[in-house]
């Protein structure tokens, strides 16, 4: 692992909109063959480092290094190129809603590539093969439960053989057995196509379980960090609190208020 | 949907629109009869033409055989020269009779080509010489009132 | 009081700006279409497939309400023509009045409510599901994807829409008339032909309803590319697509019948 190269680099990073600030100097490196979990709480700028790193908002300063390359320095076609090496999973699939499972996963093999009907065929049912939705290519997704469709996004992310994939929150709304069925296929695929992984999530113990690396993020900084062994031993508040899921503590259970007496006019307001 | 069936639907209702065009086109708008390659143009002087306009049928024993082209005035003999474009399969005589008829009792108006005995046929850009200008109601009415009182006079 | 003004004042001027920016928007993004329509039309079976759901499946109402609004205008033109004895009139009536307004008019309001409104939703729908952040992380333009080819399937069906209403509408008038009345056949049909001209009337509507096609389209793919990613958006979305269309399509055809028939 200590051999492997580079292939995201994020250095400095800001973003912010209009005024509010979403990200503040965040610094991160992802090595080939990782899967590294970014979690924080609810709104702490996660999905917006996504977006940054594919290319879709552009950050106020810092940049992001994709394989060597700034991605918002890219031209509109050195950025769609950049981006048929990469997948990403949205949150609910995202399957194109007109299309047949085997058509989705076909989809960017007709976009981007000449190859005939017939190889096609092999590679789609390949891919869904890898998520063990082979049986399913004629459905359409409409009929496909949350966690299958996930499935069947993951195998469409993953038509090109990427060499980063992206995940927003993989785990939420999914049952116990489905979850685990998506954590394992990440690890997995992971490992066979020598990708990275960035997956977005608030879910601790599943995510802590297949992931080589871990950033907390809140407030737009970057908490803490460290391997899951690290992370789960850790005295630091923060991380002590997310991890165990305790109510209170640095993130605090109470939104900023005056007292509580002094809302419900127990307290006399000296005048 | 199957790509054959969506393509069958799709075959369908293109050529149902433009059969709905054609039909517009040849048998509610004629078309057919009114292109401006098989046309010759003739012209009319009418000290009066009434309440023609462009695109007037021009008929001879009621068919159509051609439309108004262009209403001008002319400034050197102070009438109007109507031009028309008259379909090439219609020959008529040079001395062939032009006037300006309604059609019904406040229809709009036309005009009517009377065929005369001449051998010689009118040629694109010939001039027809006899025209018979539009009734005009005040006109009428006038002429009727004056008949009626001369022969009041009379008695 | 004074104050209660100048916010009255303040949110006019607002609501100008906003609107002129929005203007701003949709043309600029009529524009980026039209520049990425280069796919459509290399891949037309893209368009092909959107043909089927704007154009096939509009097909019905509009038959049915092109031959109703015939009969009406059949039975009505009867009512007011025999008063004054030239009930033969009446096929000239029916089709004037379908070529010139009524067929590209009505055509294009029931084409933004059926057609429109569902484009305008499904773009809307894709939005909201991310499946178009979706298709632009695959690298494929969704503008040039998705959007190019629901307008040139909207831009080529409205003319053909608005030819088959009125044929169905002379079809329905020619019904009242000369079937169920019992006006003379012949002088139905000649005083239509000889009072209706190709290229005044007939090509003048056939251009007419190729504005109305352009407009509806426009209005609908950038209302549902531009609809907030939410529920309420889309359907706030789908409901400004067929105020929006119908009011363009009003105004459009009076600025329109000025230019054609006054020679404006």
């Amino acid at each position: 692992m200590m051999t492997a190269e580079t292939l995201v680099e994020i250095s400095d990073l800001n973003f912010s909109y209009d005024t509010r600030a979403i990200l503040n100097g965040v610094n991160m490196t992802m090595k080939r063959g990782q899967v590294i979990a970014i979690m924080g709480g609810s709104g702490s700028g996660k999905t917006t480092l996504l977006k940054l790193i594919g290319g879709e908002v552009t950050p106020s300063s810092g940049y992001v290094k994709v394989s060597g390359q700034v991605i918002h320095e890219l031209n509109r076609d050195a950025l769609f190129a950049m981006r048929r090496k990469m997948g990403m999973l949205f949150q609910f699939g995202a399957l194109f809603t007109d299309l047949s499972v085997f058509d989705n996963v076909a989809f960017q093999m007709r976009e981007h590539s000449d190859l005939p009907e017939s190889m096609i065929r092999d590679l789609v049912l390949m891919k869904l093969h890898a998520v063990g939705l082979r049986g399913a290519h004629r459905l359409m997704p409409a009929q496909l439960s949350g966690g299958m469709s996930r499935r069947v996004a993951l195998a469409r992310s993953i038509a090109l053989d990427p060499m980063l994939m992206m995940f927003d929150e993989p785990f939420t709304g999914l049952d116990p057995i489905s979850l685990s069925v998506i954590g394992s296929l990440i690890r997995r695929l992971t490992d066979a196509l020598e990708m990275t992984s960035i997956i977005v999530t608030h879910d601790v113990q599943e995510s802590l379980s297949i992931v080589d690396y871990v950033y907390f993020i809140a407030d737009g900084v970057i908490a803490a960090h460290g391997t899951p062994e690290e992370v789960k031993v850790s005295k630091a508040p923060f991380v002590h609190q997310f991890v165990h899921g305790e109510t209170d503590g640095p993130v605090p259970f109470h939104y900023p208020a005056q007292t509580y007496l002094k809302d419900l006019q127990l307290e006399k307001t000296v005048a | 949907m199957q790509r054959a069936t969506l393509d069958l639907w799709v075959g369908l209702f293109v050529l149902a629109g433009i059969g709905a065009l054609m039909i517009l086109s040849l048998k509610v708008g004629n078309l057919d009869t009114y292109n401006g390659s098989g046309t010759y143009v003739i012209k009319g002087n009418f000290e009066n033409i009434g309440g023609l306009k462009i695109r007037a049928p021009v008929k001879s024993s009621g068919v159509v055989v051609g439309r108004v082209a262009d209403i001008q005035f002319s400034t050197k003999t102070y009438d109007a020269i109507v031009t028309m474009n008259i379909e090439q399969r219609y020959q008529f005589p040079k001395d062939t009779f032009a006037s300006i008829l309604t059609s019904g009792l406040l229809g709009e108006q036309y005009i009517g080509l009377d065929a005369g005995g001449d051998e010689a046929m009118l040629k694109e850009g010939d001039t027809i010489m006899k025209t018979n200008s539009a009734m005009v109601l005040e006109e009428m009415i006038g002429r009727f009132l004056f008949d009626k009182a001369s022969e009041d006079d009379a008695f | 009081m004074p104050k209660r003004i100048i916010a009255g004042i303040q949110k006019v001027g607002h609501r100008t700006i906003e609107g002129i920016r929005r203007l701003g928007h949709a043309t600029l993004f009529f524009l980026l279409v039209l520049l990425k329509s280069g796919t459509s039309l290399r891949r037309f079976n893209l368009v092909v497939r959107e043909l089927y759901y704007v154009g096939v499946l509009s097909l019905i109402i509009i038959v049915v309400s092109g031959l109703f609004v015939g009969m009406v205008l059949g039975l009505q033109g009867y009512e007011t023509l025999q008063k004054y004895g030239s009930e033969s009139a009446v096929g000239t009536l029916v089709a004037l009045s379908l070529v010139r307004e009524l067929g590209p008019v009505v055509a294009a309001l029931l084409f933004a409510s059926r057609a429109g409104s569902a484009i305008t939703a499904e773009i809307g729908l894709m939005k909201a599901t991310e499946q178009l952040s979706a298709m632009g992380m695959m690298a494929v333009d969704p503008v040039a994807r998705v959007v190019a080819p629901r307008f040139w399937a909207g831009v080529i069906s409205m003319p053909l829409l608005a030819a088959i209403f009125s044929v169905m509408g002379i079809f329905g008038g020619y019904l009242v008339a000369v079937v169920f009345i019992g006006v003379d056949a012949g002088s139905f049909w000649s005083q239509m032909q000889s009072n209706v001209d190709f290229r005044i009337d007939i090509l003048n509507g056939f251009i007419k309803s190729c504005f109305f096609g352009v407009a509806v389209t426009a209005i609908a793919v950038f209302e549902g590319y531009d609809s907030p990613p939410t529920a309420e958006g889309v359907s706030g979305a789908t409901t400004r697509t067929v105020v929006t269309s119908s009011l363009v399509i009003l105004g459009l055809d009076f600025i329109l019948t000025a230019f054609m028939f006054r020679g404006l």
